[in-house]
């Protein structure tokens, strides 16, 4: 039986960190929170960015861009992955991991060539042997546009140089505070959408020219795009985080309650001892 | 009854704004735009400025964009803009201080690490800004 010193200490031990995993739970639900309103508050520039895009894929436009053109064979391809900068969050980085990690070796297969911008630092240490060509790590729990912009054009000019024929999207999507779902999903070429189709013909008027507008339209709405991955990942963050920590305090406090039990029983049998051998003591001396 | 058309104001940030209006000025690029209801496709990026627009019950109401895009569609207007801050939230000794900055950064000693273009684009918002408040400030008075 285990010393009862022993056993007290590792219950002082568990307690302590019990009580750190409870508090890092609460700060990661009152961060969730903002996460979320920020997610939300970012969400209609995204949905309207997409809206515009769409608009443009219906029309007529005399300058086609060529995020909007299918190349016709791929070499290389470009991915984006935004990761988180700390741990203690779950699965939710290794999950995300996984699917970028099966994605890259379905293209490893047909022989092409990977290229990786990744944001934040787990995702740095993951896919550092794989060819990173860009990061951004540290970006704190509020990340601004301004900070993205730098790595995202990386991507972008690879794409423009032809050293990329692809550029994919690998984040994590918020489905509510107890699911996050990692998606892979196509930035470049964009995708169309199914679209109300127009019947007409038309083209916009330009100011200035079409090339310019187009060019700073396509450059923000992949910005966009990213943007809005990297604040969804820390609404993901921040909940993951708190399901995770809320799970340790409850663990803890189980292995605190089972080593109470075996505190007491030890005690006990000691106590125990003590008695019988005082007893047959004083019957020995009779 | 005047027809409308539906504007959107949105930043990267938030969105400000949602809902008909009757008629809008934007701080285009080439310079600023008066659009109406029914105008035709158009596509711009704009300026540092003011934007400002009329709803259905005759209030004008404006709003301070620090550059972006506006996309027309006869019905649909959607501004795009970069930074969107309201205009009774703007903030007077802020903007002087940016503008102070951007010339000091330009009048630089070490103008070979100097990014021209972002100080004055930098220094093109905060002057605009200032004129919006001051524009702001004599109809309030």
């Amino acid at each position: 039986m285990a010393g009862l010193k022993e056993i007290r200490s590792q219950i002082g031990s568990i307690q302590n960190t019990k009580k750190i995993t409870k508090a890092m739970e609460m700060v990661a639900a009152s961060k969730m929170r903002r996460a979320k309103e920020r997610m939300q508050a970012s969400r209609p520039y995204a949905d309207k960015m997409r809206q515009v895009v769409s608009h443009m894929a219906n029309g007529q436009l005399e300058y086609k861009h060529p995020y909007t053109q299918e190349r016709e064979t791929v070499k290389r391809v470009g991915y984006i992955i935004v990761s988180t900068d700390r741990g203690l969050c779950g699965g939710l980085n290794g999950n995300l991991f996984k699917k970028a990690l099966q994605d890259i070796a379905n293209w490893k297969e047909q022989s092409v060539d990977v290229e990786i911008a990744v944001f934040g630092s787990k995702g740095l240490a993951a896919f550092r042997r794989y060819g990173v060509v860009a990061d951004n790590i540290q970006m704190g729990d509020q990340p601004h546009i301004n900070d993205m912009v730098g790595t995202i054009k990386v991507m972008l000019d690879a794409y423009a140089k032809g050293e990329i024929d692809r550029l994919f999207l690998v984040e994590n999507e918020f489905v509510n505070s107890m699911t996050q779902q990692p998606k892979v999903t196509q930035l470049i070429p964009i995708v169309p959408s199914e679209l109300e189709v127009l019947n007409y013909q038309w083209d916009y008027l330009y100011e200035p020219e079409s090339k310019v507008v187009i060019d700073t339209l396509m450059t923000r709405y992949i910005e966009s795009l990213v943007y809005q991955a990297v604040v969804e990942n820390v609404a993901c963050e921040m909940s993951a985080r708190m399901v995770a920590m809320k799970s340790a305090t409850d663990n803890a406090g189980g292995m605190i309650d089972k080593l109470k039990l075996k505190y007491n029983k030890a005690r006990q049998a000691s106590i125990t001892q003590e008695i019988s051998e005082i007893v047959s003591g004083a019957a020995a001396v009779e | 009854m005047a027809s409308t058309m539906h504007l959107d104001v949105v930043s990267a940030e938030s969105a400000l704004f949602s809902g008909d209006v009757t008629e809008l000025f934007a701080p285009g690029e080439m310079g600023d735009l008066g659009i109406m209801p029914q105008h035709t496709q158009l596509i711009t990026t704009l300026k540092a400025g003011e934007l400002r627009y009329q709803t259905e019950e005759g209030e004008n109401t404006s709003l301070f964009v620090a550059g972006g895009i506006m996309e027309v569609q006869p019905s649909v207007v959607t501004v795009l803009a970069d930074t969107a801050i309201r205009a009774e939230d703007l903030d007077a000794e802020a903007a002087v201080a940016a503008k102070q900055r951007a010339e000091d950064a330009l009048n630089g000693k070490d103008p070979e690490d100097l990014d021209y273009e972002a100080i004055q684009a930098e220094l093109d918002a905060a002057k605009a800004q200032i004129e919006m408040i001051h524009r702001i400030g004599k109809t309030l008075r």
